[in-house]
This record gives structure tokens, sequence and C-alpha cells, in this order.
């Protein structure tokens, strides 16, 4: 499909193939020669549930302006074979401008694919490799796409040869003169897309996922003490945290169990070490009594929840935004915390740094609401900004006199003593204490520090970062965490066809902010909520905590399939007219 | 200990003790292992802001509070990882967990097997009443299976759980048994415990004179271990294997390696990550 005059102009691609075949492999150098080409774009990979090989889909699509949502529809499908494609043929949407290219000895075009009224042109990839010496059919794929598509031929080469470099220089010759036959073989068909290599990039460009964003935002934020249990989609987090600490003189532990890993870096953070643990929802339902204790004990900790599909174990590999409720909501008591969410794959740096800025400065558990769409798509990205916070946590000075852990002077944020201080000493306790500690269940030592532990939340000035706010319309819609890429590619779409929409996507969600929900709804007729879950849950959290001052409304629907861009326009359009 | 501070002279056990009244019922254990405890810390001589001492629930679990060191009482099950925390990212620090048995071996079962593989630096101290005191007086996992109780009539039914046979199963580095009516031998353990790099698992004998007055009993049968301390873990199996429960002392001590990891060696800012994502 070649783009429509109000569409961001993007190519979408797909290569499947069965475990083996290369496609994941084929779809990271094709993102990776785009973005040398000065391109933005995304990759995302759908797998079966097989622990290894197993079919595979890689998916890109390509854009001169920064996406972050997939596209509406493949322009080209690549299909090394046909493996299981019933399967994930939901995932890869095609329309009768896509081109499909098949091999026809990997049997019949599938029902599925037929029914799509797409071009089928027919490419012999598997005898093709054969002559070539150790010619392998996804490097003949990714040639056929670069011919298609116009993908300079140097950086094509280029990142062959840094992919390659390992396998030696066979390896790397046979790959060049499979990508050739298949550049060849691309003149014989025709497509017709938008021309993406005109400009070249003119500021850094960086290719990173969500999980090693929250990961870079961790360190930035001075996080050097990670303790976890693995669990999809954020074990790659944790890999890129074991291997990154350890260059700058921090360290991640295995624990047993999620029980553990929250108990362990709340025993870090008390230590004076900032600490941060990921998971999915799964884990963050056992961190859950954990957390209580960091909220009353007053100790700083991070959680990256990257949310797959639930209850229970889900569907572990594929997204959705429905641990909203237990992040806001799981803790047993009165229990304030924070709770925050990156609006894009790259703003995953600022969130997790932010995250762990403001539960060091509030001495306080900060949950953030990554998921598997943010955390596993890698993107090319402008360099994200380095932001240098200057809240950090406020420690008691050794031999400053009787020190008051929980003192209620100062916001309530209490000078916290760290262990070695001497003359300092206090025990951290989950049971309800007095100023000083000292267990109590007293009816005023209890009110004085609930009333204690909310203030502190409630009267910091967040400033600006709480929420992206962009446009200036009489209606809004209101996303978070991963919808509000799509949704901002739907408003850009809608607003060229001239209708003007706000959007507001919120950074901070906890602590509940009516005043400033009332300051980004200003002037604002009605509003739209956007959000990936069945039961609507940021729709309620907004309406029955935050104070809208105007009608809202919801579109919401649960995973595992993204949020569509052409989805959400004809969505919001039709609500737009109600 | 593998990095203590140096000792400080002039310190006694009253130094480490703090202000705060037990809750502990009269004439219950754990008010002398609180004795032994202290009465080790100032044998070792280690400044009390370098000790932090952890629990979990449970009565013995109220120990960091009538303690001077610097101490977290968290939640029921979860104290040997919440030390395993501090103990990883601040080796500098005496890291003790005081707890009971309901708490270690059952709600913290899982926690308790991998901290005795984990084998870091610290000291486990389960004072043992082979009841639940705290929620008034219900069957733990080391309690007889015909032992009696309201929320099972009749008992349980239950083999016990031995708790120094999982611990030297699970690769604990030193496995003790003391009585708290024996503070001063006790507290000789501790000391032992402390000083002994890795994983130290003590187990107290602390009577609950509330809901086991049959625990009474106890100084009538406990005797010092026939047999010396031994590093071979085969004959320590066997040992503990037929062990009755009432032999004290050191009864398995071994020279595996703690685990720590290394936080210290601060090479490169953040910054010098970000070539990793260049374009």
């Amino acid at each position: 499909m070649t783009a429509k005059d109000d569409e961001t102009p993007s190519l979408s691609i797909a290569l499947t193939g069965s475990g083996g075949a290369g496609v994941i492999t084929a779809g990271n150098m094709l993102l990776e020669a785009a973005a040398k080409a000065g391109c933005y774009g995304l990759f995302a990979r759908s797998s079966g549930p097989q622990i290894r090989g197993g079919e595979a889909a890689a998916m890109v699509r390509l854009a001169k302006e920064p996406v972050a949502a997939p596209g509406d529809v493949f322009d080209i499908l690549i299909a090394i074979d046909w493996h299981n494609i019933d399967r994930f043929a939901v995932e890869l949407p095609l329309s009768t401008e896509s081109l499909v290219i098949a091999d026809p000895s990997q049997g019949e075009l599938p029902e599925v694919i037929a029914a799509s009224g797409a071009r089928i042109a027919e490419l012999p990839l598997k005898d093709l490799a054969k002559t070539v010496a150790k010619g392998r059919p996804n490097m003949i794929a990714l040639g056929v796409v670069a011919g298609l598509i116009g993908l300079p031929d140097e950086v094509a080469d280029e990142v062959m040869a840094r992919a390659l470099k390992k396998r030696g220089d066979e390896a790397l010759a046979a790959s060049r003169d499979a990508f050739a036959l298949g550049v060849e073989a691309a003149g014989t068909m025709s497509f017709d897309g938008p021309d993406l290599w005109t400009r070249a990039a003119t500021r850094e460009r960086w290719i990173i996922n969500g999980n090693e964003a929250a990961g870079l935002g961790a360190v930035r934020g001075g996080v050097r003490f990670v303790a976890a249990y693995p669990i999809t989609p954020a074990t790659d987090l944790l890999e890129w945290m074991a291997l990154n600490l350890q260059r700058l003189g921090g360290a991640l532990v295995q624990a047993e169990d999620e029980l553990a890993s929250i108990n362990m870096i709340i025993g870090a953070s008390y230590g004076g070490t900032p600490a941060l643990t990921a998971t999915s929802g799964p884990g963050l339902a056992l961190m859950s009594e954990s957390l209580g204790l960091a909220v009353a004990s007053e100790v700083p900790v991070v959680v990256v929840d990257v949310m797959r599909g639930g209850p229970s174990t889900g569907i572990p590999t594929k997204s959705e935004q429905s641990d909203l409720n237990i992040a806001l909501f799981g803790l047993h008591g009165d229990a304030p915390h924070l709770v925050l969410a990156p609006t894009s794959v790259s703003d995953c740096v600022f969130t997790t740094q932010w995250a762990v800025t403001l539960a060091e400065a509030l001495q306080s558990p900060a949950i953030v609401l990554s998921d598997q769409l943010l955390g596993q798509t890698r993107a090319i990205v402008d360099r994200p900004t380095d932001i240098a916070f200057v809240s950090q946590r406020v420690t008691a000075d050794a031999g400053a006199g009787e020190v008051r852990r929980y003192a209620l002077a100062g916001g309530g944020v209490s000078p916290m003593a760290i262990p070695g201080a001497p003359g300092a000493q206090y025990t951290a306790d989950g049971l309800e204490h007095d100023e000083r500690g000292l267990p109590s269940s007293r009816a005023g030592d209890h009110v004085t520090q609930l009333d204690k532990r909310a203030a502190k939340l409630d009267g910091f000035d967040y400033g600006n970062h709480w929420a992206e706010i962009e446009g200036d319309g009489r209606r809004a819609v209101v996303a978070w965490g991963s919808s509000t890429g799509a949704v901002r590619e739907a408003l850009a779409r809608l607003g060229s066809r001239g209708h003007e929409f706000r959007l507001v996507s919120p950074r901070l969600l906890a602590p509940a902010q009516p005043a400033r929900w009332t300051e980004a709804l200003e002037g604002v007729e009605r509003a739209l909520v956007v959000e990936l879950n069945h039961s609507a849950q940021f729709y309620r959290y907004l309406k029955g905590y935050c104070d809208p001052p105007c009608p809202v409304d919801v579109y919401h629907r649960p995973g595992p399939l993204p949020l569509r861009v052409g989805e959400l326009v004809a969505e919001i359009e039709k609500w737009s007219r109600s | 200990m593998t990095s203590s501070p140096a000792p400080i002279p002039g310190l006694t056990a009253r130094d480490y003790k703090s202000e705060v009244k037990p809750v502990w019922c009269p004439g219950c254990g754990d008010f002398s292992v609180l004795s032994a405890i202290t009465k080790a810390l100032a044998e070792l001589k280690l400044p009390p802001e370098k000790v932090s001492v952890i629990s979990g629930i449970g009565c013995s679990s109220r120990m960091p509070a009538y303690m001077n060191s610097y101490g977290f009482h968290g939640v029921h099950g979860r104290a040997v990882a919440l030390a395993t925390g501090l103990k990883l990212s601040r080796p500098d620090l005496t890291v003790l967990v005081t707890g009971g048995d309901g708490d270690g071996f059952s709600i913290g079962g899982n926690h308790f097997l991998h901290a005795c593989r984990r084998n870091v630096d610290m000291t486990y101290i389960v004072m043992d009443n082979q009841v639940y005191g705290m929620t008034k007086g219900q069957p733990s996992p080391t309690t007889e299976p015909d032992w009696d109780s309201a929320l099972s009539p009749g008992g349980t039914g239950l083999r016990p759980f031995h708790p120094l046979v999982i611990a030297l199963a699970s690769g604990a580095n030193f496995i003790a048994r003391g009585f708290s009516g024996d503070p001063n031998g006790t507290a000789r353990l501790i000391v032992d415990a402390i000083r002994t790099p890795g994983f130290s698992f003590v187990e107290v004998l602390s009577p609950c004179v509330t809901f086991r007055e049959d625990q009474r009993g106890w100084k009538k049968i406990v005797r010092p271990a026939p047999v010396d301390p031994t590093e071979d873990i085969g004959r320590a199996a066997r040992r503990l294997m037929t062990d009755d429960g009432f032999n004290l002392g050191i009864l398995y001590t071994g020279k595996r390696k703690p685990y720590q990891l290394r936080l210290d060696a601060v090479e490169e800012e953040p910054a010098a990550l970000e070539t990793q994502f260049v374009v």
C-alpha cells in the first residue's frame, strides 16, 4: 500500500519463516541498514510458543518521521515458507495493494493470504539459494526487500559486514552473493513505495528497545543493584542490566523468586544503594506485599513491570495494558506510592530515570508500567536527552544527635540513616511505628504516619514531566504507555484532514493529579481514553480519582494485537461525530 | 567475617541493647538469645552501627528493635532475602538474621534453601520453639505430628522438618545448635558463626513457656554434642540424620567461598554504555 496523502510516509515489511530460516536476523539487518540510510523505524518480532526454533515473523516499519506504532497493513510480505502461517496471519494485515512474495516450492498459497487479495509474486528462494555456495534464503529475501524499497546498496553491505564479522569472509561473501541475487530478482517485480532515503540524519540516532532503554534510564538514575527472577517479557531488560551494570560498579543477583527479588532490592536500598527489579504481571502480584513494606518503612525501590496479557500466565509473549489496577491498587492498607508509564520506546529512558529519582527523593516504591510492545520493539530514535535531575535521597548525617527516622517535619520526607552511620541506628519496620521507628499501635501514631506518607507524595511538585500534552483541540484523546504512539499518529492523520485534537499522555499515573488534569483538559468539551485492556482500567481511574473537568468516553480492547493507527483513526472519527 | 571493621575496645553486651522493652512473655527463651547475641557482638567488639539485624515476623523476629544496631523488621518469611540484598550491596556490614521456625521454615522455606545454597556471608539465628507463638499456638514445620491445637485438632500427623539436615543438604557453610538456657554457650556459637565466612545457620532451642509448657523440660534433655565439629560433609550428614534434636554445639563447618557481588569496581559512567545503541 502506498501512503495516502494524510498518512506518515512509511513502509511496512514482514519476513516469515520457520525456525532457523533467519528471518529475525534479516529483519534486524534491514532495520539497521535503514537507520544508516537516515530512516526512522521499528522492528517487532512474533514468535511461536516453542522454546527454541519454531516459526517467526520479523515485522519492520520504516518511515521518514519517527513512528511508534505498527503500520495498518504490510506493503511487503516475503515468506521463506508458510510454516504455521494460520497462527500469526492475523498479525500480518494485508490489502489488495500489498505485495506477497512466495516460494512456489513451499506449497500452495495459504487460503488466509490469498483471501487478502494481495498481489502475489513467485520467487524460488530455496532453489536460488542453492546456486550460491553457502547461500541462504533469508539473505536473498533481504536483497529482494532492499531492491524493492530502494535501500542504498552501500548501507546494506556495511550492515552485512558488521553482522557477519565473526562468521568469517566465506559467510560474508555468501551473504553478499545471495543479497545480490535478491536485488536482481526485485528488478523483475513492480512495487511503488515512498522514497524514504532523501533525508540524511542530522542528529545522532540510536537503535534501542524499551527494555534496554529502561535499563539505561535506571543506571542514569543511579541504580547499581538489581535483584530479579526471569520472566517474559522482562528478561532481556535484566540481561541487559546484568551485563552493563558490571561496567558501572553495580551488579545483578538472580533471586530464587519474586518474593526474594523485591526483598533483596529493599535490603540493598536500605543499605544506601539505589535498587531496581523488573518483572511482569505474575511477578508484580508476588511482590505486592513487600511493596507495602517499602511504603511503610519508606525505602525507595523501583519495579519495572513489562506488562503482558493476563490474568495468570495469560499470554506471556504479547502486550496488554492490564496491570494498571494492580499497580495502583494492589497493595493492602492505605499505601500511597508512585506509578509511572513511559510514553514511547525512547521515553523508557526518561521515565525510568525519573522514576528512580522520584523514588529516591520521596523514599517511596515506584512502579513503572512498560509493556511487551515497548520493551521488545527495537526502534530507530533520536538520541534520548540526558536529564540531570537534582532531587536525591535525603540521608541523616552521622553524629547529628538523636535521629528520628520517621520525623513528621519536612513535608513528610524525613532523613534516612544509612547503616554504618554512627549514632543514627534505627530499625526500619513494616509495623506501624512512631517517629523514632519504634513499633506503635497507637491511633495517633497511625494517623500521623499515614498522613506523612501521603503528604510527601501529594505535596511534591512533579513539574511538567507529569504528562505529554500536545495540540489544542476542543476534543482530547487521552492515552497512556504504549498506546500513546498509535494515538499520536492517528491524531496527526486526523489533523491533516482538518480535525484538531489535544493529546494528553500522562507519565505520572499515581499519585493522582486532579489539579493537573483540570489544567490539561481546560477548554476541552469531551475526552476519549484509549487503552489496551478489557476493563477500561485507566478510564475508570481517570473518572474516579482524577476529577476530569469534562465528560470522558473510552475506546479499549484487550491484547494481544496492538492498537493500529487506522483502527484508531476510525474510532476517533466516529467518536468525534458523537 | 571476611570484612570485619576494626574492633572497638571497651564495648559490653549492654552497648548492643536498646531501651525498648520486649513484648515477650516472662520466661520466654528469646530473652536469653538476645543476651547471647549481644554478648557475642561484645566479644567481637563490632561497632553497633556496623551491625544490621534483619528479621521477618513472629515473636523472635521482634529482635532488631531490642538492639542498638541497625535493624529491619520486614514481612513474614522474607528476612534472609532482605538480608541478602543488604549484605551483597554492603559487604562491609555484619549482617545477622533472626527469626523463628514458622517464619524461616514454613513461609520462608524457599529462601532458607537458597540462602544456604547462595552462601552469602551472614549469620541466621533461628529460635526454634516448634510453635507459632504470636498467633497463639499453632503447629509449625518443626512441631511433632501429634501435638494438639485448635487449628489442627489431634495434631497435624506430619513428620517434622529437620532444619539442620536441610541446611547441610542446601549448602550452609556453618551449622550449629544452641539452647537459650545456655546463653554463654550460645554466644560462643554465634561468635564462631559470625567469624566463619559464608552462610552460618544457628538453630537455638528457645522454649515457648506459654504454648509449649512441656519445653521447660528441654533443659534436662539438651547435652553438648558428644563429637567435635566436622568439616566432612558426609560425616555431618550421618550425624545429623541420627540426631535427636538435642545435641548442642557446632555440627558442621565448611570452607566454601562466600558468594559476593563486586559492587566496588567502578569503571565507567552510564554515558559509556551509549555507544552500543548508536546507529
